[in-house]
């Protein structure tokens, strides 16, 4: 029955919605369309990984590269398990001990990564829009795997996913990321997609951590910003603690961890605040007692383990999506 | 023209007696799970169970199972083709699986659907019901439970309607380029 | 050749002079002989100049010929070439070279090389201080001696306001002014783009205006403590327009350029103009392209003559070097062949007069640095002395290819676009100069 095509849709997606992008480079100009498609690829994906077998075959052939100018173990070790569950071949390549500190282009090394057959380049590099200039460049679709301050896409799909499963349609909902706004990509990506998906987003941190304009001003549109996590808290249905890097500390920024855990950091009396249930969410790495106390952490509200599963399932259902599209 | 193969009152009697043909091959409910294929295969599995609960009185498990994973041709594709989630109620190891589709023609997703089904466990049998078998097998692949045999031309269409997905209920034959109306 | 030549049925526009109107051009001998109204052109060479604007050779304040040390991005023989097919017949070239000017017997190398390969006037800017490094001040003295016409580190921006206060007295004794990129290097936080909503959604490190803005203000501070020439180099913020305004109504002996590329772009281009971000590093300049208010601000201060000239701050980059992540490329654009047509689209939406325009990229210029009282008729059409002019069609179509640019340089974000505005002749010490001529 190869030849009989569905005309009825489960899902209210129209049939013909597919994905036809090369690259997935960052959150900002995704569709409404290709969201829903991405999460609901991510859907069956986590069921395959509950599976008793919980890997499949699909991508046999398919050969994934993660290309990591920076040190990473969660993103890297999630694609490299998305790939592998898919029956991809994956092959990681680190910057260091590599022909790129021999001082090899980008443009060179994703052109010779093409040569040796990888489909797809999942890469994470410290300059903001070098996976744009590497898409420019090579045939093999890219996945930005986060550059420098500017996006970390598939966090941020992760994130919604993870939302999603927990309290549906972030329309309307209250969104608080707290933390060095500045300097994040998790939160740049995260306020374009919930934005773009009706969420109200409140951006929240010490005035040297926030962004001196508006992420999505471009558009029009924009997300409030506060340094008041007390006021910000109220009515929230997600909070999102952002990671503190210690640097910021030493680039005086912030007078000290201390300091900043007083105004900031996700207690039980601040959690509180929120609405009764919200979601506690966490990109990773946490620093211990830093952004999340230990009990927020370990509360029944916080998901934040769950969002490193569901991150192996948002990879899982890219990957599978931008293969087929990928051998053209 | 579409030709009207079953029409709505006949496609529920061609299902309540696959149901009867089932639990009769089966020697009851015993072990048995009833998978369907999406997006259709699904519905009627979900028909069969209604059918048997109402004359054995007992709840048989019903799974959905897509085969977007398993496909044969994803290599050729220019575009990947929709998966949406299965479920399966429980491990199937031991059990009597039956799979159903709305149409047997190739084969191919069946081999597929058979292989997603072995991720979930090691059953003890897999039958296979299709509303419709209309021929041009191109793999080894018979089916156990057949509601009609429809001799085809492989160009033509074979299309089950169901009033869930559908609206509207029925089998219909058509000619290549035909839309039904 | 007689050496004679009538430039028949232009618009003369000669600001210096105060003249607009369609009048002949008469050069014989090498120099400008006569300027009137329906001259003979028996025995002469004719250029037909009707519908084109007569104007004198373009002034250049802001040249990089990358020569020495950096011949692969562009040589005295290229660039120069660029700058005649551009229009300007004088450039003035900056020091940040290898070795840099800092003493005269480097100058001294550096004119030879000129006089051998320079297909324009060229004169040197040397440096404040010695090799650019801001810690001591260069030999001043020797380098006016040796023939630089101002003093500047270019990019590097005088960091230290003591250093730059005893530059700009030694320099205002020697007769030079200093030519400072204003930017307060802690500030601008090694920012490669304008601060604000598009470093803010590419994610990269921005340059605030009040780098730039705090820079110019201590500058033009100490310009008027020390009554020393102090020039600002390509300013790009509506707030620096204003305090050099300030500055010259209190009379502070201060002067400044604006770039074409600051004129007519904004920190937009870095994104492109498609739906994706393009990160184009052809759009990475320093200082950065700003937004749109600021960009008016600088239109606006330059008709009004707050802002004295348009200064290409012409910047060839070998490919490589643009062709890499967007903080990693090198800042600046191939600027001298498109200069002009940039300039005239500015002149057809309205937003700049056609006689400033002229002035901008001529007598005004040549004021700036002397260069007039240096070499008699630079930036103006004066019979018996000036021996530059350029015949520029302000209509003409452009589009806009780096591959055919003259220049090594193919670093520019204009690429494909269509202007308008294109030099047709350009006479240079007398002489008539043919494209094919100019290649380099």
């Amino acid at each position: 029955m190869t030849s009989q095509q569905p005309t009825g849709d489960m899902t209210g997606l129209p049939p013909e919605n597919t994905w036809r992008r090369k690259d997935l480079l960052n959150t900002d100009t995704l569709t409404h369309q290709e969201v829903e498609l991405v999460l609901e690829t991510a859907e069956a994906m986590r069921e395959v990984r509950g599976r008793p077998m919980n890997k499949v075959a699909t991508l046999r052939g398919t050969t994934v590269v993660t290309l990591f100018y920076e040190q990473s173990t969660r993103t890297r070790a999630s694609f490299e398990m998305a790939g592998k569950a898919l029956g991809a071949d994956v092959i990681n390549i680190s910057a260091s001990g590599s022909s790129v500190e021999k001082g090899e282009s980008l443009i060179d090394t994703v052109r010779t990564l093409e040569s040796i057959g990888a489909d797809l380049v999942v890469m994470r590099h410290p300059e903001a829009g070098a996976p744009y200039l590497a898409a420019r460049h090579t045939s093999a679709s890219i996945i930005n795997g986060g550059d420098g301050q500017h996006a970390h896409p598939t966090q941020a799909l992760l994130d919604l996913f993870t939302m999603r499963s927990h309290i549906g349609d972030v329309t309307g909902k209250r969104v608080v990321i707290v933390g060095d706004i500045r300097h994040s990509r998790v939160a740049r990506s995260n306020a374009w997609l919930l934005m773009a998906q009706g969420a109200e987003v409140v951006l929240c941190g010490p005035r040297t951590l926030l962004p001196r304009t508006t992420p999505g001003a471009h558009e029009g549109s924009g997300c409030e910003m506060t340094t008041d996590l007390d006021a910000a808290l109220k009515g929230a249905d997600v909070v999102m603690a952002l990671r503190m890097q210690k640097e910021r500390q030493q680039a005086g920024l912030i007078p000290s961890l201390r300091e900043y855990a007083r105004g900031y950091q996700l207690n039980d009396e601040r959690v509180a605040r929120a609405k009764a249930g919200a979601l506690v969410m966490h990109p990773g790495p946490m620093n211990a007692g830093v952004e999340v106390t230990t009990s927020v952490a370990n509360s029944a509200v916080s998901v934040i383990e769950e969002q490193v599963t569901n991150g192996v399932a948002v990879r899982m259902a890219l990957l599978y999506l931008m293969s087929a599209g990928g051998r053209r | 023209m579409s030709d009207v193969v079953l029409g709505h009152d006949q496609l529920g009697r061609t299902i309540r007696r696959l149901a009867h043909e089932i639990v009769e091959n089966n020697r009851g409910t015993e072990g048995l799970v009833l998978a369907g294929m999406l997006t259709r295969g699904y519905p009627i599995a979900r028909r069969i169970a209604e059918a048997i609960r109402e004359f054995e009185g007992v709840d048989v498990p019903v799974g959905s199972v897509d085969i977007a994973l398993y496909r044969d041709d994803y290599q050729q594709r220019e575009t990947p083709p929709r998966v949406r989630p299965s479920q399966m109620p429980a491990s199937l190891d031991g059990a009597t699986v039956v799979l159903v589709d709305d149409v047997l023609f190739t084969g191919r997703s069946v081999r597929a659907a058979l292989d997603a089904l072995l991720d979930y466990g090691r059953p003890a049998r897999v039958r296979l019901a299709v509303i419709v078998d209309r021929g041009h097998r191109e793999l080894p692949i018979r089916p156990d439970f057949i509601g009609k045999n429809i001799p085809t031309s492989a160009n033509q269409l074979v299309e089950v309607r169901l009033t869930e997905v559908d609206g509207d209920e029925g089998v219909y034959l058509m000619e290549p380029g035909e839309r039904h109306d | 050749m007689s050496g004679r030549m009538v430039i028949k049925g232009g618009r003369v526009i000669d600001p210096a002079n105060g003249t607009d109107a369609v009048l002949d051009v008469l050069v014989a001998e090498g120099v400008v002989h006569e300027i009137a109204p329906d001259l003979s052109s028996e025995n002469a060479e004719v250029v037909d100049a009707a519908g084109c604007i007569v104007a004198p050779g373009f002034v250049d304040l802001h040249t990089h010929l990358r020569e020495p040390g950096f011949e692969h991005k562009g040589t005295i023989a290229t660039e120069t070439a660029a700058a005649l097919r551009g229009g300007f017949t004088t450039v003035c070239a900056m020091p940040n070279t290898e070795p840099p000017p800092d003493s005269g017997p480097v100058v001294a190398a550096l004119l030879e090389q000129i006089e051998r390969d320079a297909h324009v006037r060229v004169y040197p800017i040397g440096c404040v201080s010695a090799g650019r490094r801001g810690k001591e001040l260069a030999a001043i003295q020797e380098l006016t001696d040796a023939g630089c016409v101002a003093l500047s580190d270019d990019g590097n921006p005088v960091g230290d306001g003591q250093l730059m206060r005893h530059g700009l007295e030694l320099a205002s004794a020697a007769g030079l002014p200093i030519s400072e990129h204003s930017d307060d290097p802690a500030l601008n936080g090694g920012g490669s783009i304008n601060e604000g909503r598009i470093s803010e959604r590419l994610g990269l490190h921005g340059q605030p205006a009040a780098a730039e803005v705090s820079a110019v203000a201590r500058n033009v501070a100490l310009a008027e403590a020390t009554g020393a020439h102090l020039h600002i180099a390509h300013i790009s913020t509506e707030r620096a327009v204003a305090i050099i305004a300030d500055a010259k109504q209190r009379g502070v002996p201060v002067t400044c350029e604006v770039t074409p590329s600051h004129l007519f772009l904004t920190e937009d281009a870095v994104f492109g103009p498609g739906p994706e971000p393009a990160y184009d590093t052809n759009a990475r300049i320093n200082p950065p392209l700003r937004t749109e208010d600021d960009r008016r601000a600088l239109v606006a201060g330059l008709e009004s003559g707050v802002i004295d000239a348009i200064a290409t701050d012409h910047a060839p980059h070998a490919l490589e070097d643009k062709l890499c992540e967007f903080e990693h490329a090198a800042p600046g654009i191939s600027c001298l062949e498109t200069a002009l047509p940039t300039v005239m689209e500015l002149v057809h939406r309205g937003e700049l007069s056609m006689a400033r325009a002229v002035e901008a990229l001529t007598s005004a210029p040549a004021r700036c640095f002397g260069l007039d009282v240096k070499t008699p008729g630079t930036g103006s059409i004066s019979m018996g002395a000036s021996r530059d002019v350029v015949v520029f069609d302000p209509a003409a179509t452009v589009t806009i290819e780096p591959a055919a640019f003259v220049s090594k340089g193919k670093n520019t974000p204009l690429a494909g676009m269509e202007l308008r505005g294109r030099p047709v002749a350009v006479v240079l010490d007398g002489r008539l100069m043919k494209e094919a001529t100019v290649t380099g």
